[in-house]
């Protein structure tokens, strides 16, 4: 296979995850992320209308009426289909739901409420320091685990990559307003999975070859090595996207949101671990000497 | 790394087999109970109600200072030491004692052997916390003490609630305890929550009150509305009778007013204190208070000796099985609060199953066709590895009765995408030493060995997320982060035991043949 130069682009493809970084850290703090009732309180009902002309103000309009706060009406999935959040949520009265049932009966005609969810404050509160905990947890035991593994330049390279990749993630998230929920989460800590396994597998050449050629220079040796597990690089990451893309397609509404953050951490995960990893092995003039150091002590 | 035993051959086809089994076992109808395991749904799946609620243990850290206020004066008492303006105040007793007695009270509460202030040597910590000031006492709970009364609410609130939700007559429902003050509910299959959600909402504290004969309030009466809300009146505190003497109480119809009542019978305690008070209360009204709201209170005609008595109150047949059911079951040490709650119906739940066993089949085709388009002969082998390693996830989901939830199936073919990625791995490296080595069995061997540790590095990280997953996700993703983590386990064995096994064949039947892979 003929050898491509990525060596050639690091300095560029440095800038733009710069920039990129930057612009999901200025959406993170000025726009925030658009909590879901997981994290923020409040219910979400998703319904099924009678007739397909029902209309998305309609249903606007009469929520509104019933004093509910601050509410939302989605298109979800088929014509039919809406998922409606407000902040209220009133779980003491057993009736609450029902009431609501019976009012948007009486407006836009028979619905079916599908799904219903009704977190407090003080859960969604909860569920959202769990969150945190979880990833930054996954983040250390990552972090944990490399160093073990590999020798400190590796680890720092490997861990920048992580950050990015949940990062630029994340900052998309902002960007679209899409809604961070506990499936989100759970996307999250896989890509930090996926993300590590990608670099830890062109690291693990990198340090093959550091053995090998001692008088080849880290610019070099990692360009080698990304060409040694390029074919893998991409088979493992079409398979997954693949996969992942058939639950975005054909894995129902709820599921929307959880493929694409996936499908979004496989692509900047495979990329990271191009163009973030090893750029910084090479900045850590990182050489034959360093493996075998820590080899001896 | 190709050599494989008889023996391990043999092993490794039975543990497939037998795993494999449980994954059919999903489809088909067995009369034992061992082998014909099904995989558990979710609520997401198979609709139902998640009801998470919370004890609310003010009222009972009340009701306690109040009874220990009652144990003090005693105590003191009987120990001839005076003690006086006893008031109960942001959570904590407060009392005077005489100057003389300090000393004597403070070791009395503070000694490990105080009968009053109980000792519990293994948390070394009292009931109660002592401030001392002057000849002003401060008693509040300590934090152990404080555990104590929660547990002992929480173990009496689970026991109610679950009376509650069994006479209701619910499919399987799932009752537990959730930290010190929660109870967790789970309803599979109902997707109307309403009664339920009702039913444990109502701390059903029951009592029967003479209705004071005096228009304004005053010491020991009470003003109390009516449940409909359209009057009050004042209210004896003295209660003649709780619901704690109740033995049964069913909906039953009155022959005469042709109306919907609750019958209820009271213990043998309860009879002799209904029949005196009613003896003596002839001509008077008794309210029956639920929840400190009047149901009725009707007037006393003649003395009710037999214990059996009827609640009247303007009842459908419904309300009035509620209010029997309540009643059955006994009332809640402190009111529950729903603090969340999420309902799936059963027609979405239908669908998720459909839009994940239909992204399933999607993906593994997709996937299992890009495979064979990219290695052929050895991509059927990987194909066959990923088809014995959804078998062997499934029939071990099956086999722990492990909760299948739609981002469990979101799991399951992720699996399926990253699972290949060991074999992908062994097969690129098996080329890389192929161009350097001309016997192929040489070549295969350390094409396994070599690529090991990096297979072992991918997929521990991988498992690193799903074990922390697992210990901090709630539900459903608990659920993804099982599949996940099961799914690295079987994609494990499949690529070394399976892929490995059939590679070894192969290669050793074709040493002599050219461009192997």
């Amino acid at each position: 296979m003929k050898t491509i130069y990525f060596n050639k682009f690091y300095k560029s493809f440095n800038i733009l995850s710069g920039i990129l970084i930057i612009a999901s850290l200025v959406f993170l703090v000025f726009k925030g992320l658009n909590f879901g009732v997981d994290f923020k309180g409040g219910t979400l009902i998703e319904l099924r209308t009678d007739k397909s002309s029902a209309n998305i103000t309609e249903i606007r309009d009469s929520f509104n009426q019933m004093n509910l706060g601050d509410v939302s009406v989605k298109n979800f999935g088929n014509e039919t289909d809406f998922v409606v959040k407000f902040e209220k949520q009133n779980s003491n009265d057993p009736q609450f739901i029902e009431e609501i049932k019976t009012k948007l009966s009486n407006s836009i005609g028979t619905v079916d409420f599908r799904r219903v969810e009704n977190v407090g404050p003080k859960v969604s509160a909860e569920l959202l320091r769990s969150g945190v905990i979880a990833i930054a947890l996954s983040l250390a035991a990552m972090l944990l685990y490399i160093w073990i593994r590999f020798e400190w330049q590796f680890s720092l390279g490997a861990i920048l990559a992580l950050f990015h990749d949940v990062i630029i993630t994340l900052g998309v998230f902002s960007v679209f307003s899409l809604e961070i929920n506990l499936s989100i989460v759970a996307a999250v800590l896989t890509i930090v999975g996926y993300s590590m396994n990608d670099t830890v597998v062109i690291f693990d050449r990198v340090r093959e070859n550091l053995r090998k050629y001692a008088d080849v220079k880290i610019f070099e040796l990692t360009n080698i090595s990304i060409n040694e597990t390029l074919s893998r690089t991409i088979i493992t990451s079409v398979t997954t996207l693949l996969a992942l893309l058939s639950i975005f397609i054909f894995g129902g509404e709820i599921l929307k949101g959880f493929s694409l953050a996936m499908i979004l951490g496989v692509i900047f995960g495979t990329y990271s671990s191009i163009y973030i990893a090893n750029p910084v092995l090479v900045s850590l003039k990182v050489s034959q000497r360093t493996i075998v150091k820590e080899e001896k002590e | 790394m190709l050599y494989f035993s008889k023996l391990r051959v043999f092993s490794v086809l039975i543990f497939t087999l037998i795993i494999s089994y449980f994954t059919i076992s999903n489809f088909t109808k067995v009369d034992d109970e061992f082998f014909s395991k099904n995989i558990k749904l979710g609520l997401d799946l198979q609709g139902g109600s998640y009801l998470l609620l919370e004890i609310d243990n003010e009222p009972v850290i009340t009701q306690r200072l109040q009874s220990k206020v009652l144990e003090f004066k005693k105590f003191f008492k009987d120990k001839n030491i005076k003690v006086r303006n006893f008031v109960i105040e942001d959570k904590s007793i407060i009392f005077d004692v005489e100057n003389s007695k300090i000393e004597e009270v403070k070791s009395l509460l503070d000694d490990d052997k105080s009968e009053i202030n109980p000792y519990f040597q293994q948390y070394k910590s009292h009931q109660f916390n002592i401030e001392n000031m002057d000849t002003s006492f401060k008693l509040e709970f300590s934090d152990y003490g404080l555990v104590l009364l929660k547990n002992s609410s929480l173990d009496q609130a689970i026991e109610i609630v679950r009376r509650r939700v069994d006479e209701v007559g619910t499919n399987e429902p799932n009752i537990l305890k959730r930290g010190n003050d929660r109870i967790l509910v789970e309803l599979p299959g109902l997707d109307d929550p309403g009664r339920i959600k009702s039913l444990l909402g109502k701390t059903a504290n029951l009592t029967f009150q003479f209705i004071s004969s005096s228009s304004e309030e005053s010491f020991g009466t009470e003003k109390l509305s009516f449940e409909d809300g359209s009057s009050e009146a004042i209210v004896s505190k003295r209660i003649v009778l709780s619901g704690d003497n109740l033995m049964d109480a069913k909906p039953t119809m009155n022959n005469q007013t042709n109306e919907t009542v609750v019958s209820f019978s009271l213990d043998r305690v309860g009879a002799k204190k209904f029949g005196k008070a009613t003896s003596n209360g002839v001509g008077k009204r008794l309210a029956i208070v639920l929840d400190g709201k009047i149901i009725s209170a009707p007037e006393v005609r003649e003395p009710i000796i037999g214990g059996n008595g009827q609640i009247s109150g303007n009842f459908t047949f419904q309300s009035a099985t509620d209010l029997a059911l309540l009643l059955r079951s006994g009332a809640l040490p402190a009111p529950l609060n729903i603090i969340e709650e999420r309902t799936v119906g059963p027609d979405l739940g239908k669908d998720s199953i459909n839009a994940g066993i239909m992204s399933l089949i999607i993906g593994f085709i997709l996937v299992v066709a890009f495979m064979f388009y990219k290695y052929r002969f050895f991509g059927l082998i990987a194909n066959l590895a990923l088809i014995t390693n959804l078998f062997l996830l499934v029939g071990i989901l099956t086999l722990f009765e492990a909760t299948l939830t739609l981002p469990g199936i979101a799991g399951i073919i992720l699996t399926v995408g990253m699972a290949v990625d060991a074999n992908v791995l062994i097969f690129e490296r098996i080329k890389e030493e192929l161009k350097n080595e001309n016997n192929s069995i040489v070549a295969f061997d350390s094409g396994y060995t070599k690529s090991r540790t990096t297979i072992l590095d991918a997929n521990i990280t991988t498992l690193i997320a799903a074990v922390i997953l697992f210990f901090m996700g709630s539900g459903p993703i608990k659920g993804f982060s099982i599949t996940l983590g099961v799914g690295i386990l079987t994609t494990l064995f499949s690529v070394y035991f399976i892929a490995r096994l059939i590679t070894a064949y192969y290669v050793i039947k074709n040493k002599h043949k050219e461009k192997l892979i």
